[in-house]
């Protein structure tokens, strides 16, 4: 009963009351007060009056930003997805290919830079893609280009740092799925007149599918509600709903419009994530 | 130069009509001192092995594990690279010819079926890479679907298969491009005792109605015997005899060899009188003469062994007459396993001889039986004379 009530206490502690709480905030007005909201419950002379603000969400239609940044937001984080992917991909089959006994040296290589802060690597982007930074200054020097590109405060620069940012939630799981992949198969592919090319489209990439999957997910839902690497690398013109978020939290103090916007970040991104659950316990049935 | 005319042969045969110098060989593996695989820096893995594959045969390379056949396997299929020698295929050096290339096509010992493709496609695949038009591939893969009676799974992934079924499947997909060399890496080894001895036929046959050559790795020497229409014995990367079932077991040209193929009992000795047309052997382990039927290349005084097959010898509880080859001992264990009994009997000089005797009568009475003091014999064509 322990073992399996631990995850419950730890989901319900982590999840469902922090859930519970932006949910309820969700349905508040805002106030001058602190906390910054109205009470749902009141209780006077002898009534329990309820009061449910439906309008927090309503706004969220009735505003553009909000629709759109949910958009872009997804639309950013599924080219971040398929950039992670192309980066990734290479990686994870080169280490799976790799000798056995170097294999852990290189994974460390990819996971090594995760082991400093977060926050600090972001920087360090700033650091190179700005117009004195590196890559302007070695392109310069090289006679490549004659005025620096503009490339910090860009769309550009957000997907850079994301795909930096989530590349080993990439390599790792396809790297597990690919370590495992038989070479027997690949010789079969050979052996039966497939060149290169054909057996890793036609064997490799189709029996790779869930690591493929795993990985992406892993980049695509916290890519979805990311808010640091937008607010400094992004430029104004970013929009992303973990900007939106933030900004509606801390610069408007409109905590009851943030929650349903986090509410509503929560639904949209169920959907991806139920169809994830269910295409792992697929192939779980199937191995 | 060999070409080989084939009237049934794959897609990369040289144009029907060009004249062609015909011989029988199929596949040759000529040896140098150091043809071995590329994988195995250190380790010769294939050593000076001078081989040739005849035209529909199909020909078995039995030995323990790790003695190369399956490298040398692999050397055909193209997986590894000799660093000495020469592999031609039907009058074409294969050394610079990739796996992809080659008119060679081989069942994996796990068979490697696709997992996500269904029985159809994955006998299709070999097709598909040949830009195959689609309706002969069709036509093609139900041709298979019906020679490896897989006709109604043809839907079925290769998780949904027994092993039985998974093994004529991939039969069938390495039939499908009706390669010129067939190879076969221990096929029954993922099956279990009863459904191997029925694949085993089966497997045959369908080789044979279809004609293609075939070289199969195992190191189980029945599943050789019964498959195979000759057989190389490989250890150490050497080739140490080449035949038919029968030379082999009945003419072993080394003690390996007579060791390895069934079982025998080896008595070392010395000649000490060799002419045309008999041997007399001493033999310590025996107490007595060793008499042969034949003459041998080995001068008097030459070291040598003696080896005669269990079931060549008779056992018998009353001394036979005669000076030469009999021995006499105790029954030590007794193994009945059914049709057969084998028995263990000791020597004076303490070495264990092996005896098999056919259960013909149904009553055990009257048996010899445990601690039953015997005697050994054999006719003089029984044995057989090694010189190493």
């Amino acid at each position: 009963m322990t073992v399996i009530g631990i995850p419950f206490i730890w989901l319900l502690l982590f999840l469902v009351f922090p859930f519970a709480i932006v949910f309820k905030i969700s349905f508040a007005e805002m106030a001058i007060a602190r906390p910054p909201f109205t009470e749902l419950f009141a209780y006077a002379e002898e009534k329990l009056s309820v009061m449910l603000n439906v309008g927090n969400y309503l706004f969220l239609f009735k505003d553009k930003l909000y629709l759109s940044a949910y958009l872009s937001s997804l639309k950013m984080a599924a080219g971040a997805t398929f950039l992670a992917l192309l980066v990734g991909y290479p990686l994870a089959y080169g280490i799976a290919r790799a000798h056995p006994g170097i294999r852990n040296l290189l994974l460390l290589g990819i996971v090594l830079p995760y082991w400093t802060s977060f926050l600090l690597r972001i920087y360090a982007w700033i650091g190179i893609l700005k117009t004195n930074g590196l890559i302007n200054n070695l392109l310069l020097k090289l006679g490549i280009i004659d005025t620096p590109l503009h490339m910090l405060h860009t769309d550009f620069a957000v997907y850079v740092g994301i795909v930096y940012a989530y590349l080993p939630f990439m390599v790792l799981p396809l790297y597990t799925n690919l370590v495992k992949l038989d070479e027997s198969y690949l010789e079969a592919a050979a052996d039966l007149g497939a060149k290169p090319w054909k057996t890793f489209l036609f064997v490799t990439l189709p029996l790779s599918k869930g690591g493929i999957i795993a990985g992406s997910m892993l980049v695509f839902i916290p890519a979805v509600g990311e808010f640091v690497i937008p607010a400094l690398l992004g430029g104004p013109d970013t929009l992303m709903i973990g900007k939106v978020l933030w900004e509606e939290f801390f610069n408007n103090r409109d905590w009851p419009v943030a929650s349903a916007v986090a509410i509503a970040m929560l639904l949209l991104l169920i959907i991806p994530m139920m169809w994830f659950h269910k295409h792992q316990t697929q192939e779980m049935v199937e191995s | 130069m060999h070409i080989i005319n084939f009237d049934r042969a794959g897609g990369r045969s040289p144009a029907m009509g060009a004249p062609y110098e015909s011989t029988r060989n199929n596949a040759r593996i000529r040896g140098g001192r150091g043809f071995r695989a590329k994988k195995f820096d250190a380790i010769t893995a294939v050593d000076n092995v001078d081989l040739n594959i005849k035209k529909g045969e199909v020909f078995a390379l039995l030995g323990a594990s790790g003695c190369g056949k399956t490298t040398l396997l692999r050397l055909l299929a193209g997986f590894e690279i000799p660093t000495d020698g020469q592999i031609v295929i039907d009058g074409e050096d294969m050394q610079s010819i990739q796996p992809y290339n080659r008119p060679v096509n081989m069942m994996f010992q796990s068979y490697a079926l696709f997992p996500h493709m269904n029985v159809s496609k994955n006998i299709a695949f070999g097709l598909k890479q040949d830009r195959v038009p689609r309706a002969k591939i069709k036509q093609r893969v139900d041709e298979l679907l019906e020679l490896v009676h897989m006709k109604e799974l043809f839907n079925r992934f290769p998780h949904q298969l027994s092993g039985g079924q998974r093994q004529r499947v991939a039969l069938a997909r390495s039939l499908a491009k009706s390669p010129k060399l067939l190879l076969l890496d221990e096929p029954m080894a993922a099956l279990d005792k009863k459904l191997r001895e029925q694949m085993q036929l089966e497997v045959v046959n369908i080789i044979e109605s279809v004609g293609v050559t075939c070289v199969m790795v195992t190191h189980d020497q029945e599943e050789a015997m019964t498959m195979a229409t000759r057989i190389g014995v490989m250890h150490d990367g050497k080739l140490l005899q080449t035949g038919t079932p029968h030379k082999v077991y009945e003419y072993p040209n080394c003690r390996r060899t007579a060791e390895f193929i069934g079982t025998v009992n080896t008595f070392s000795g010395t000649v000490i009188e060799n002419s045309a047309d008999h041997v007399i052997i001493d033999a310590p382990e025996l107490n007595r003469e060793i008499y042969v039927d034949h003459g041998i290349s080995g001068s008097v005084g030459t070291d040598i062994w003696v080896a005669v097959r269990p079931e060549k010898m008779t056992i018998d509880t009353t001394p036979p007459s005669g000076e030469y080859n009999h021995a006499r001992g105790v029954v030590e264990e007794i193994a009945y396993v059914g049709g057969l009994s084998i028995y263990h009997v000791k020597t004076q000089s303490g070495m264990i001889i092996r005896v098999t005797l056919a259960n013909v009568d149904r009553l055990a009475e009257g048996r010899i039986t445990w601690d039953d003091e015997v005697y050994l014999s054999w006719q003089p064509g029984a044995a057989v004379v090694l010189t190493w």
